[in-house]
């Protein structure tokens, strides 16, 4: 099977692994913070901002993809300003392929956070509270210990989701080898021409090694985080 | 002294309640959707009322007419929750620190945490988990301590094997308590002083025996839970019997059980129903316990029962019976009549140190 991948396929390997490693990192913050926003506050626009955070999990990925062409690319406004602002350039970059696979992996990443944000009890934090404790240490002590496996969860998805990331990704940037060519891309560039079908297995097969390690990493995460609540 | 009056909307529901507590414990009484935790929340911080005055010690923890609200965390008050709301992610070590460790190794030991420390939360019992809660509260050197019904979840045995930590408690801390509760058995063991709430409002406060000995609470506290609550004093032991005869101003009064050691100071609980009233002293009588009283009061309530008050002495006592024999032996204030005090009547959780 080894044999079968070429040059070209570990790069793509590689580059999907950077890819959504990067996505989760830049993303989780954000993931957090919405996610905190939606469990806990109520606010005028709030389902407006619960409808936009869902929209790339209901819209087709082409048109996700478009958008972020138009608003991301060269000439786009946030594209542009980016570029001469700080040098970040998305556009057939592997940063573009990041930025669309954190976009899409969004939705997944804050429906998880937020149902371990949802799972922690308040009262837990009014009793740190009535205990002395500043917001920051209670944030610190109490919420973010408890919302742990909802973020790790909502990570694990994520990476998932952003290494499987195909639609979104070939709009924005395309399958550029080496530069924005993910798992996912290089399978269907693999498909147009005729007999690559061991290099098509063999990135099927690791594609699904990934994703298994992914679910299999995030059991056990769940299952060491419920000893500990529940351990002696 | 705290001095509470605190009005909030809620819903449909007007919360409107003042009253002071002095040092000690203050018990806040009433059916579950009074008010009652309400108050506490807006003590605590919790709850932010709409108008009103919050001081301990004459200093505002909120003042509407000031603008004055501290934050729970600048209020110095500890808080016991009906759930405990033990961090279920820390040792019991770490919950009883996580608000300081004022006076710890006495707080641990009077709690008897020792052998508790080391453990999760989930592994404890209910009542394990109220005395750790306990703990944590009174470890953050609290001006003030809250229990919102702290034994409310636990059945009868973990309540009896809890309620003397309580009372030790209240014995040896110097922390005035607000304690709220709608079991009178409860109130009657560790209160000091009572107020009774009744939708939002407080109807009736004062010392505990004098406002539970009141005709007028038998209605707030239901017929079944009235009855007067004294202080009396161990003054003989019975051994072969197994009795304990508590002296009080109005006379003596024998119970079953070896209470306490001569001279110490026991409180009982005499439930009104369990209160019979006789014209004259009866002779051959099974009930061991006859004392002359005068009547104070006579309350007709709404069904067929009436609420006597009675002076033993200095104290207050109260009695119910219906309607029909009050009419019968024409009782009426001022009459000299006896009340006869069935032993038994006096159950153990009626009986605080």
């Amino acid at each position: 099977m080894i044999e079968a991948l070429g040059p070209e396929e570990w790069t793509a390997i590689l580059l999907s692994l950077r890819v959504a490693l990067v996505a989760m990192l830049a993303a989780l913050p954000l993931a957090v913070w919405i996610a905190y926003v939606l469990a806990r506050k109520t606010f005028p626009g709030r389902q407006l901002l619960n409808g936009v955070v869902h929209l790339p999990l209901v819209l087709p990925p082409v048109v996700t993809g478009y958008l972020l062409l138009v608003l991301f690319g060269q000439q786009g406004p946030l594209g542009g300003f980016l570029d001469q602002t700080f040098g970040i350039t998305f556009a057939f970059r592997w940063t573009g392929a990041a930025l669309a696979a954190a976009v899409m992996a969004f939705p997944l990443m804050v429906r998880a956070i937020r149902l371990g944000f949802e799972a922690v009890d308040p009262g837990l934090e009014q009793a740190a509270a009535t205990l002395g404790a500043s917001r920051w240490r209670i944030w610190r002590t109490v919420t973010l210990p408890l919302v742990l496996p909802g973020i790790l969860a909502g990570t694990i998805l994520g990476f998932a989701k952003a290494l499987g990331e195909f639609g979104a990704t070939i709009t924005f940037v395309a399958a550029i080898p080496g530069e924005t060519q993910t798992i996912p891309t290089a399978i269907y560039g693999l498909l147009q021409v005729p007999g690559r079908e061991p290099a098509i297995v063999s990135l099927v097969i690791v594609s699904i090694i990934l994703a298994m390690g992914a679910l299999l990493v995030s059991e056990w995460l769940a299952r060491r985080m419920a000893q500990r609540l529940g351990g002696t | 002294m705290i001095s509470v009056d605190v009005k909030k909307r809620l819903g449909a529901f007007q919360l409107d309640t003042q009253f002071e507590a002095p040092n000690g414990v203050t018990a806040i009484f009433g059916r579950s959707g009074s008010g009652k935790t309400s108050v506490v929340n807006a003590v605590a911080g919790l709850l932010r009322p709409d108008a009103g005055r919050i001081t301990i010690a004459g200093t505002a923890l909120f003042d509407q007419a000031s603008k004055t609200y501290l934050a729970p965390q600048q209020r110095r008050i500890g808080y016991v929750f009906q759930d405990a709301r033990l961090f279920p992610h820390m040792t019991v070590m770490r919950n009883l620190g996580y608000g300081g460790t004022h006076d710890a190794a006495r707080v641990i030991e009077v709690l008897g945490l020792e052998q508790l420390l080391d453990r999760m939360p989930a592994r404890l019992s209910g009542g394990e988990r109220q005395r750790v809660a306990l703990g944590r509260a009174l470890m953050s050197d609290p001006q003030l301590l809250l229990m919102d019904e702290p034994l409310a979840a636990l059945d009868a045995p973990r309540k009896a094997e809890i309620l003397p930590f309580f009372e030790r408690l209240r014995d040896e801390v110097q922390v005035p308590i607000l304690y709220v509760s709608h079991d009178v058995s409860e109130v009657a063991r560790l209160a000091t002083t009572l107020v009774i709430m009744e939708k939002g409002r407080v109807t009736t406060s004062g010392p505990v025996g004098t406002v539970l000995s009141r005709p007028e609470t038998v209605p707030l506290v239901g017929p079944r839970a009235a009855g007067a609550v004294i202080e009396t004093k161990v003054a003989g032991r019975l051994l072969d019997d197994g009795l304990t005869e508590l002296a009080f101003s109005g006379g003596r009064i024998m119970l079953p059980g070896l209470l306490g050691v001569l001279g110490q100071t026991v409180r009982i609980r005499i439930p009104a129903q369990d209160v019979i009233l006789a014209k004259h002293r009866p002779a051959d009588l099974s009930a061991l316990n006859v004392l002359p009283v005068t009547i104070t009061q006579v309350a007709q309530g709404k069904g067929p029962g009436v609420a006597v008050g009675l002076r033993a002495g200095e104290d207050q006592l109260l009695a119910r019976v219906t309607r029909r024999s009050a009419l019968r032996m024409e009782l009426a204030v001022g009459q000299q009549i006896y009340a006869i005090i069935k032993a038994t009547a006096v159950g153990p959780e009626d009986i605080g140190t």
